[in-house]
């Protein structure tokens, strides 16, 4: 913990920002200096995209440019498919897509396997940094997840 | 070529994918040099972005040698070493003319309330991004700047993000002469608000964060007072006996959804997912903040909502403001005050790696060990 004030004369560039007229209630978009009124204007050419793209139903029309990465796909795709029926303000629309992220790790484990690629969790997870870096987090994890599995399988003798 | 591939929450590697290309007559490719990992992208890491879908290559801060341009590219040509800001924007359509880069209307396809940005989620627009040897980058007369002869590529590097994203923050603050500002989180976007409150003459800056280490590098770097607020009963409480019972003239949240320090809120918000992600810090702001003070939020939240105390805020008569950061915006005046030495964003820069251990740099800063503040990617070696 610190209490000591900082001197604002020793700090480089104090105060060269100083704006009295930047209040809360000025505005930092320059509508003075609008040269659009958002019907009439010149609007970048349209991208035409080769791939699947879910919009948004709150836009009347595609973005000019539209990003490509990873079109919809599998079951984790229906479900996004389903979900951008609904407004960006409907709580279901994200809800479904969350779920389809969750489906869509599970598609991406079994793509791994299909292609023969063992997916190789530990490492992808950052386990070398952690055994460098936070060897007793580590312990700790791996003395729980040995505790539960102990704890299992009594549980299974027991019965 | 080689690319960060994200296979699920906290699982990333790297893979071979295929070289991008242009798809628009405003398109670049850039050969990417620089590329750091955000405090934003942990928020995908943790799998708390609708429509992060599995393949998909992060990385919006990025710097690279521009490798081919479209036909409507006048400003760039092949050779030039530039900047990226992380926001795609068109610069023609209404908000781009406001000067609201970061809420472009023509590069997003999937969502309306945000513009595209690079490698962030199909609610960001869905492009791949920078965390890779290549990228596309659209409208690349708009944003991308050729990078001044004098720069330190690692400074420029985080001027596609943390500087300006830390430097609105206290903009957005309105900070008045002497003020006392509060900001919550010590990553590299609190670390910039702060530097950068200084600026808009602040008299008094305070850092709370949990992670010890970075609020040492904060007490020295900003420089502010720091507070552990593990170290602290009650936040406000504490806040308030700071500033003579009234609260903060200006409150800055840099931590976003990912906060900790409440076990309520992340029980609710970061382990079942029913509000946004934790709100915790903006509830301290807004309740720590001087009746009619300003509450400046940066921090990223999800889509949905979150519990916040809003009864407070009309009550006391606050100003939210709050955005992402318009970097094409306020490039010009950072790039003036990193040439005067009015800031200087490499000193945060703590880890610097090959691309191929991206899972470990994921890792060391998400779970901040062995000192991590700022991760930087080297996707074609140093
Ligand atoms: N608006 C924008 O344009 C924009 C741009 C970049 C980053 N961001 C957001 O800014 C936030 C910070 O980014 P970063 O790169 O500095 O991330 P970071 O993860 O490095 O830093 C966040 C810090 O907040 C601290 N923290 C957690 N809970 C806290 C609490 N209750 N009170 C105070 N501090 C707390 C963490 O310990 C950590 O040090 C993120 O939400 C990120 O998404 C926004
Ligand atoms: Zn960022
Ligand atoms: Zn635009």
């Amino acid at each position: 913990m610190s209490r000591e004030l900082v001197d604002t004369s020793k700090i480089p560039g104090w105060g060269v920002d100083a704006d009295t007229r930047n209040n809360p209630t000025y505005p930092i978009r320059h509508r003075e200096d609008l040269q659009t009124d958002g019907l009439n204007w010149d609007r970048p050419t349209q991208q035409a995209p080769d791939v699947e793209i879910l919009q948004s139903i709150e836009h009347n029309r595609l973005p000019a440019v539209v990003g490509t990465s990873t079109p919809p796909t599998g079951l984790s795709g229906m479900i996004r498919r389903y979900a951008f029926r609904r407004s960006e303000s409907d709580w279901w629309h994200w809800l479904l897509l969350m779920g389809a992220d969750r489906i869509n790790v599970v598609e991406g484990v079994i793509e791994d396997l299909s292609h023969g690629k063992v997916p190789n969790i530990p490492a992808e997870m950052g386990g070398r940094a952690e055994w460098q870096h936070n060897k007793k987090g580590l312990a700790v994890k791996v003395a729980v997840l040995a505790g539960v599995t102990l704890g299992l399988l009594a549980l299974r003798r027991r019965r | 070529m080689l690319a960060m591939n994200y296979r699920g929450p906290y699982r990333v590697r790297v893979d071979e994918k295929p070289m991008p290309i242009i798809l628009h007559p405003e398109d670049a490719i850039v050969r990417v040099t620089r590329s750091c990992i955000c405090g934003s992208d942990l928020h995908l890491y943790h799998g708390m972005v609708p429509d992060t879908r599995v393949g998909m290559t992060f990385g919006h801060e990025f710097c690279g040698i521009v490798e081919q341009v479209g036909p409507e590219v006048r400003n760039l040509t092949a050779g030039d070493h530039v900047l990226v800001p992380f926001n795609i924007a068109c610069g023609k359509c209404q908000f781009c003319q406001q000067g609201l880069f970061g809420n472009c209307h023509e590069s997003n396809a999937q969502a309306t309330a945000v513009g595209g940005i690079f490698g962030y989620s199909h609610t960001a627009g869905g492009y791949d991004g920078g965390q890779a040897q290549y990228v596309r980058v659209p409208y690349a007369d708009v944003g991308p700047m050729v990078i001044p002869d004098w720069m330190d590529p690692d400074d420029a590097v985080l001027l596609t993000d943390v500087v300006p994203t830390g430097y609105q923050a206290a903009e957005m603050g309105g900070i008045q002469s002497g003020d006392t500002v509060v900001v919550f989180g010590a990553g590299p976007v609190g670390l910039m608000a702060a530097r950068s409150a200084w600026l808009f003459g602040a008299g008094r800056v305070i850092i709370i964060d949990h992670i010890e280490y970075r609020l040492d590098f904060a007490r020295t770097f900003c420089p502010a007072e720091v507070y552990n607020f593990r170290e602290i009963d009650d936040m406000v409480v504490f806040l308030k006996k700071q500033t003579d019972s009234l609260g903060a003239d200006v409150c800055i949240d840099a931590v976003g959804g990912d906060a900790a320090g409440n076990a309520l809120q992340t029980l609710i918000g970061t382990k079942l997912k029913l509000e946004a992600g934790n709100a915790i810090a903006l509830h301290w702001a807004i309740n720590a903040v001087k009746k009619g003070g300003v509450v400046s939020i940066v921090g990223v939240y999800g889509p949905t909502g979150n519990i916040i105390p809003i009864g407070n805020v009309v009550n006391k008569g606050i100003t939210i403001r709050a955005n992402q950061a318009s970097v094409r915006r306020l490039l010009p005046r950072l790039i003036d005050h990193i040439q005067a030495g009015h800031l200087n964003p490499k000193a945060m820069i703590t880890h610097r790696v090959p691309l191929a251990d991206i899972a470990d740099a994921y890792h060391l800063f998400s779970a901040k060990l062995d000192g991590c503040i700022k991760p930087v990617v080297l996707p074609n070696g140093a």
